[in-house]
C-alpha cells in the first residue's frame, strides 16, 4: 500500500522508494529506503501534508510524494 | 538566518570570503551539520561576537565566519549551511560540499543531534567518504537526557575513528574539548576507514542506501532508547497545533498576541523617547548658531526632527517585536506555520516553505527575501521573492497601527488596533496566495515540486542571548538605517518645503502635480509623494506627511495620535483615505533595502524591476477599486 494510505497512529515498513528526481535522492538523504519502519504522526488540518515519524525525525510529507513509497503495512 | 546588520547589507554580498588567520598556526575548522541541530549555538559560543559574513566565490550563499580562542591555538571558523546531504541539490549543500572539497578546512566539526543521531550519522558519514579529519560534535544531551536517550561516547569513537566529543552548547559545555578534539587530529590525523575507497560500478543511489544503512547499524551499537511512542509531549503540542478545530484560530491568535504585545509595550518608551529627542532641539539649534539661520533650521527641523520621530515611533516596537518573534522562532514553532499552510500554497503551484519567508518578512522583508534560500526549487523561490512585500514589515507596522488607531479604533484602543493589524496581514496573506498563483499560471509556469519539510523538536528558547542578538544587532541595524534614510529625507523635504519658485514651495508643485492621478487612488499628492520618497525606508512614510501638512514647513511634535488625527482630517483625510493609504502601504514597492537583496538574490536585472512593478500595479488596482466603489455608494 502507498505511505500516503497509512492513518495515524499506524506503522509500516518501507518496501520500495518509486520516486524519481531529486525528491528520491532527499527521501534517501534522510533515511527513507527498504526496510526503514514509519509511523503516520499526523495531518495538516487542511488534509496535506502529514506528518511521519523517520528514524527519529518528524518529516513533513505531501500526498503525491507520500504515495510514491510503498509500504507494508505493521501491528 | 535572519535580519542581522551583516545580513542585509550590500556589502554582505560583495565580500568574497577570507578567512584571516590572526597567526600562523590558527586553524581553519568548518562546522557541518543537519538543520537544528545547533549548530549556530556551537558556533555562536565558540566565537562569541567575533563573526562576520562573507560570500564563497561565485556563489550566493554567505557563510558567517568568526574567530575562537583555546589556551593554545587560536581557529578561524566557518559556519557552513545546515543540510540533510551533500549531494548538492540546492545551492546550501552545493556550497557546503565544495568547501569541504576544497582543503582549505584544517578539519571539519560535524554537529549532530542526540535525540536524532541516526539520521545525523548519514551526513556525518558522507563527510567521512571525503576527507578523514572530522569530530563529531553530538549536540543537545540535555535533550537527550530528557528523553532518556543514552548515548555511549566512546564506543562510537571507536567504531568510527575519530574523536568524539558530546556538548550541551546552550550551557557552553563540551566546547573546549571540541577545540581540543581538533588540535588533536591537526596532530595526528586519524587514519579514515570510511574513505571513497572503490566506487567502480556502484551507483550514486547505492552508495545512499548503504550510508542509510551503516548509520542504522552504528547507531543501534551505540544508542540505548525507550521506544519511540506517539505520545510523547511534542506529538501531544502537534496534534493541537495543527489539528482541524484548533490550527488556525492559534496561528491567528498568537499572531494578534504578538502585535498586541508590541503596540502595548512600545505605546510608552515611544512616548518617553520622543520627548527625550525632541527636548534636545533647543539645545541642538543653540549649538548649530554658528551657521546661518536657513542652514540651522534645516538640520534641526529638517534632518534631526524627522530621524527623531522615525526612531522614537519606529525603534521601540521593533525592540518588542524581534526579540518576541525570535522566542517563537527558536521555539521551533514556524515550521509548523509553514505545515498548516503548505496546501494552499501547493494549490497556488508554491512552495508551503513561502510561509516561513512570509514569517521572515514580518521583521524585515529584505531578510525575508534573503530566507527564501530554503526554497530549492528556483522558480518557486523567485515567487516567494517577489512576493514577499505583501506581508507588512516593521517599517510598516506603526504606520498601519497608528492609521488603524486613529480612524477606527476609537475607544477600545490596543486590542482593536491588534486585531486591525492582523486581519490586514491576512489581507496580504491572500494577496501572496493570488499573485502567487497568477504568476505561477503566467510568466513562472510550472508544477508544484517536492518538498521534504522537518518539524523539529520544542525546544526551550534561551530568553537571555534572543533578547541579546536581536534587541542589539537590530536596534543598532534601525538606528543606522533611520539616520542613513531618515536625516537626507527630512532634509529634503524641509528644503522642499521652504523654498519658493513662482510664489509656490516646491513641495506643493510637486504635491499638486501627483495630486490628480493619486485621488484616483483614494489618496492626494502628499501621500504619494511620501510613498515615493519613503524608497529608501518605509519608516519615513507618515513623517513625511506630517510634514507636508503642517503649513511652515515643520514636523511639530505629534506623539499624540489625538492631535495626528486633527491634522490629518483637516487635510481632507476621511476613512476611505485612511484606508487607501493602509492598502498602498501594504500593495506597493518593495524598499530600497529590498530591491538591493532582490537584486542581489536573483542575479537579475529583470525580476528586480518585476519586484518593483508587480506589488505597486497590485497596490494602485485594489486602491482604485476601492476608492471608486466607495465613491459610488457613500
Amino acid at each position: 500500500m502507498q505511505l500516503s494510505a497509512l492513518a495515524i497512529g499506524e506503522r509500516g515498513r518501507v518496501k520500495s522508494v518509486n520516486a524519481d528526481g531529486s525528491i528520491r535522492r532527499r527521501l534517501f538523504d534522510i533515511g527513507v529506503i527498504e526496510g526503514t519502519e514509519v509511523m503516520c504522526l499526523g495531518r495538516s488540518p487542511l488534509g496535506d501534508p502529514a506528518a511521519y515519524l523517520i528514524r527519529g525525525a518528524v518529516i513533513a510529507l505531501r500526498e503525491e510524494d507520500a504515495g510514491t513509497i510503498l509500504i507494508e503495512r505493521e501491528g | 538566518m535572519g535580519l542581522t546588520m551583516q545580513s542585509s547589507t550590500k556589502d554582505a554580498l560583495l565580500n568574497t570570503l577570507c578567512i584571516e588567520k590572526k597567526e600562523e598556526s590558527d586553524l581553519v575548522v568548518a562546522l557541518a551539520g543537519n538543520p537544528n541541530v545547533g549548530k549556530s549555538t556551537v558556533f555562536n559560543a565558540l566565537t562569541g561576537m567575533h563573526q562576520h559574513t562573507g560570500n564563497w566565490t561565485g556563489k550566493t550563499v554567505s557563510l558567517a565566519t568568526g574567530y575562537a580562542k583555546s589556551e593554545t591555538r587560536g581557529f578561524c571558523l566557518v559556519d557552513l549551511p545546515g543540510c540533510y546531504s551533500l549531494a548538492a541539490h540546492s545551492q546550501e549543500e552545493e556550497v557546503a560540499r565544495d568547501f569541504i572539497l576544497s582543503g582549505r578546512a584544517d578539519a571539519v566539526i560535524v554537529v549532530c543531534d542526540s535525540t536524532c543521531l541516526e539520521r545525523n550519522l548519514i551526513l556525518a558519514l558522507q563527510i567521512l567518504r571525503l576527507t578523514g579529519n572530522v569530530v563529531l560534535c553530538v549536540n543537545l544531551l540535555d535533550e537527550a537526557k530528557k528523553k532518556q536517550i543514552e548515548i555511549d561516547l566512546e564506543k562510537l569513537e571507536t567504531i568510527l575513528g575519530i574523536p568524539v566529543v558530546g556538548t550541551e552548547a546552550r550551557r557552553g559545555k563540551g566546547l573546549s574539548a571540541l577545540l581540543d578534539a581538533v588540535q588533536k587530529i591537526k596532530a595526528a590525523p586519524p587514519t579514515n576507514q570510511w574513505k571513497l575507497a572503490q566506487n567502480g560500478g556502484t551507483s550514486e543511489d547505492d552508495i545512499a542506501k548503504e550510508i542509510v544503512l551503516t548509520a542504522e547499524k552504528i547507531s543501534r551499537e551505540v544508542k540505548k532508547a525507550p521506544l519511540e511512542s506517539a505520545w510523547t509531549r511534542d506529538r501531544k503540542v502537534d496534534r493541537i497545533l495543527t489539528s482541524k478545530t484548533f490550527g488556525f484560530p492559534i496561528m491567528f491568535l498568537l499572531v494578534m498576541g504578538i502585535f498586541w504585545l508590541t503596540i502595548v509595550g512600545a505605546n510608552y518608551p515611544s512616548q518617553l523617547l520622543s520627548k527625550l529627542l525632541f527636548s534636545l532641539e533647543e539645545p541642538l539649534l543653540q549649538f548649530l548658531d554658528f551657521l546661518p539661520p536657513f542652514a540651522n533650521e534645516m538640520l534641526v527641523y529638517g534632518a534631526y526632527r524627522v530621524t527623531a520621530w522615525v526612531v522614537s515611533v519606529m525603534l521601540p516596537p521593533m525592540a518588542i517585536f524581534f526579540p518576541l518573534f525570535t522566542i517563537l522562532e527558536d521555539l521551533g514553532y514556524l515550521p509548523r506555520v509553514a505545515f498548516n499552510l503548505d496546501k494552499c500554497f501547493k494549490k497556488c503551484r508554491a512552495c508551503g516553505k513561502q510561509a516561513l519567508t512570509m514569517c521572515m518578512g514580518f521583521g524585515c522583508n529584505a531578510a525575508g527575501v534573503v530566507g527564501c534560500r530554503i526554497i530549492d526549487s528556483p522558480r518557486e523561490r523567485l515567487i516567494a521573492i517577489l512576493t514577499n512585500t505583501f506581508v507588512p514589515c516593521n517599517g510598516r507596522f506603526p504606520t498601519l497601527v497608528a492609521v488603524i488607531t486613529m480612524f477606527f479604533a476609537g475607544g477600545a484602543g490596543a486590542l482593536i488596533s491588534a486585531a486591525g493589524l492582523a486581519g490586514f496581514i491576512v489581507l496580504g496573506v491572500l494577496v501572496t496566495l493570488l499573485v502567487s498563483y497568477l504568476l505561477s499560471r503566467t510568466v513562472l509556469k510550472g508544477v508544484p515540486s517536492s518538498f521534504t519539510l522537518e518539524l523539529p523538536p520544542y525546544r526551550r528558547p534561551q530568553i537571555g542571548s534572543v533578547i541579546v542578538r536581536s534587541v542589539f544587532d537590530r536596534t543598532i541595524f534601525v538606528l543606522g538605517r533611520a539616520l542613513v534614510s531618515a536625516a537626507p529625507a527630512g532634509l529634503l523635504i524641509w528644503i522642499f518645503a521652504n523654498v519658493n519658485v513662482g510664489g509656490a514651495t516646491l513641495l506643493s508643485i510637486c504635491t499638486n502635480f501627483l495630486d490628480p492621478f493619486a485621488s484616483l487612488l483614494g489618496l492626494d499628492g502628499v501621500i504619494l509623494m511620501a510613498f515615493i520618497l519613503g524608497l529608501p525606508a518605509n519608516e519615513i512614510v507618515l513623517p513625511i506627511i506630517v510634514m507636508a501638512y503642517v503649513s511652515g514647513g515643520r514636523l511639530t511634535e505629534i506623539s499624540d495620535l489625538v492631535h495626528l488625527r486633527t491634522l490629518l482630517v483637516a487635510n481632507g483625510w476621511t476613512w476611505v483615505t485612511a484606508t487607501c493609504t493602509m492598502l498602498f502601504s501594504l500593495l506597493h514597492w518593495p524598499c530600497a533595502t529590498t530591491l538591493l537583496t532582490i537584486r542581489k538574490e536573483t542575479g537579475s536585472m529583470r525580476w528586480t524591476v518585476a519586484a518593483f512593478l508587480i506589488p505597486t500595479i497590485v497596490g494602485c488596482v485594489v486602491c482604485f477599486l476601492f476608492a471608486t466603489i466607495s465613491k459610488l455608494f457613500i
